[in-house]
């Protein structure tokens, strides 16, 4: 009896231990981001900071916007084309392919997941930069960004969207069949309404992903600092431009660098609250039905 | 009941591994040269470094990239024995020994299927610069220029603002609608395969597959580099904190030896004994 009391009081406070050590890790790094930020911050000023367009480190000046631009830019295209694929891939693994299918399918999404940012990047570089250059312009690019960007969320989108059109009740679609509704209408009109939270979800996680990612936009979308006035021209990304530079900065540029990194971190926290409030509410609104 | 047990001695284990491991590393310092920094100096002292290690199969020499600027703060925090820098020390950077390795002519690169073969200093600093923005200017197709360049903190993009831009005055920023690239290969890959791109890479990694351009007149080879005709070229360095001391001197000492310089003409780098 004694040995098991033990087993259990020190399992429990290794498992403390565990959990507040992420804790403090994520403490500990987001601490860290702003001390080394501050210099810059209270040198450059905040508003020259966000809002200036010259980016050029040796001669001192740090203004982020054309790389906010970017980010936003290169984020809200692949949305555009993440969200339509991701969800209608998502209805018809849920509920159009047949088991095959799906058995064949599901793990083919689920492995994407998987696949090293670098990777998207390498293929990215030679296989869509140069497609891009024939329509014109350096073929470096935000299109060529936001081919590749959408290609790394719709796993993210398929599969939680999956899963949230599958946690439907299975009452509800038999009761909007029984009504005499088609197959498309109990899709349309009842499946996908319930499922909208895990839907949403899934969108604003693919959205974090997006604007994290770093490496594979380093290698197609040409990184140059200006604010682009096309999807053919090229851009930098936040993430992007820590990446780029980082080995070479020093001093107030390594400072402006985590600067950067604070107003990335700032707008994950923003996309994480708002995927958690979502989530919360729709896990409420089905205990409610 | 015996399965939880062992959950218990999984940590144990982690703990043991992690010793042995770091027992490992710190015992294996003694025989290890570290060298970092530029990215144009890697290839050249990945090939010194393998044909030193011939001659001393004990000697472990580690080569790293990461560039110029971390070649000087790596070696001055003491991360790495040896830094590599393609440019000149700074102003505002720690003044640390430098050992003059080799010279590198910066050749401006095209495509092989571009018709244009030569320009003037002055025409490499208006496409650059962003002023000349068509081929047709400059004797070439209808189309606009696509201008590849390395990124802020790159050696080789401060050797060429340096020699190219900056001269004569009023120094010019190279464009901001510039593709920005973070390495002499991926500069090549692009130029490669983009018959209206113009770069800038190390003369050293010119090959087959992208075209050099003569500047002035002088086309860019290795004789013309040495002899100093051809207006684009820099020097190379190894940098140590202090006089260097045991394996460290050992490495550039051999590097510097008329066995290392030929290694460094071989790869098509201008050797300075």
């Amino acid at each position: 009896m004694r040995s098991r009391y033990i087993t259990d009081r020190s399992s429990r406070v290794l498992l403390i231990v565990c959990a507040s050590l992420s804790f403090v890790v994520l403490l500990g790094i987001a601490i860290f981001t702003l001390r080394e930020s501050l210099p810059a911050l209270t040198q450059i000023g905040l508003l020259d900071f966000l809002f200036g367009t010259d980016w050029r480190p040796t001669d001192d000046k740090f203004g982020i916007l054309p790389m906010i631009v970017g980010s936003l830019s290169v984020t809200a295209g692949a949305l555009l084309f993440a969200i339509p694929l991701g969800v209608g891939c998502a209805i018809l693994l849920a509920e159009v392919a047949p088991h095959r299918v799906r058995q064949l399918l599901r793990p083919a999404v689920e492995l994407l997941v998987g696949i090293p940012s670098v990777v998207y990047g390498l293929v990215g570089m030679v296989l869509v930069v140069p497609l891009i250059r024939q329509i014109g312009g350096p073929g470096f690019s935000v299109a060529a960004g936001v081919i590749v960007l959408t290609a790394m969320i719709l796993p993210t989108i398929v599969s939680i969207s999956e899963d949230s059109i599958r946690a439907v009740p299975k009452s509800h679609k038999e009761g909007a069949l029984a009504l005499g509704a088609t197959h498309w209408q109990t899709i349309w009109r009842v499946l996908l309404p319930a499922s909208r939270s895990g839907i949403a979800a899934s969108i604003v996680l693919a959205m974090g992903r997006a604007v994290g990612e770093a490496m594979a936009m380093i290698m197609v979308m040409g990184n140059a600092v200006r604010i682009p006035t096309s999807p053919l021209d090229p851009a930098r990304t936040l993430a992007g431009g820590i990446a780029v530079e980082v080995n070479y900065a020093a001093g107030l540029h390594q400072s402006a660098l985590f600067a950067i990194a604070v107003v990335l971190f700032l707008m994950i926290i923003v996309i994480n609250s708002i995927a958690l409030v979502i989530m919360k509410r729709g896990s409420h609104a089905q205990n409610v039905c | 009941m015996k399965f939880r047990r062992v959950w218990f001695l999984l940590p144990a284990l982690l703990v043991v591994v992690a010793l042995v491991v770091l027992a490992g590393c710190s015992s294996g310092t003694s025989g290890t040269i570290t060298e970092g920094g530029s990215t144009t100096v890697q290839p050249l002292a990945e090939k010194l470094a393998a044909a030193f290690k011939l001659d001393n199969p004990d000697v472990e020499v580690i080569i790293g990239g990461g560039g110029s600027s971390v070649g000087v703060t790596a070696c001055n925090d003491g991360t790495v024995d040896i830094g590599a820098i393609s440019r000149e020390l700074k102003a505002d950077e720690p003044q640390l020994v430098k050992h003059l390795l080799a010279r590198d002519g910066i050749a401006i690169v095209t495509s092989p299927g571009n018709p244009v073969t030569g320009l003037t200093k002055a025409q490499v600093r208006g496409i650059f610069g962003g002023t000349i923005t068509n081929w047709s200017e400059i004797g070439g197709p209808n189309h606009s220029i696509t201008v590849v360049a390395r990124e802020e903190g790159s050696g080789t993009r401060a050797a060429f603002q340096e020699m190219v831009m900056d001269k004569p005055d009023p120094a010019v920023q190279i464009t901001d609608k510039a593709i920005l690239l973070p390495s002499n290969g991926s500069i090549k890959q692009t130029v490669k395969g983009d018959k209206y791109a113009i770069g800038f890479i190390s003369m050293g990694l010119v090959d087959t597959d992208v075209k050099a351009l003569a500047i002035d007149g002088v086309a860019a080879t290795e004789e013309n580099a040495k002899s100093g005709d051809y207006p684009i070229v820099r020097s190379l360095y190894f940098l140590t904190k202090e006089q260097p001391t045991g394996l460290a001197k050992d490495f550039i000492d051999y590097c510097l030896s008329s066995e290392g310089q030929a290694i460094v003409s071989d790869e098509g780098y201008i050797s300075v004994d």
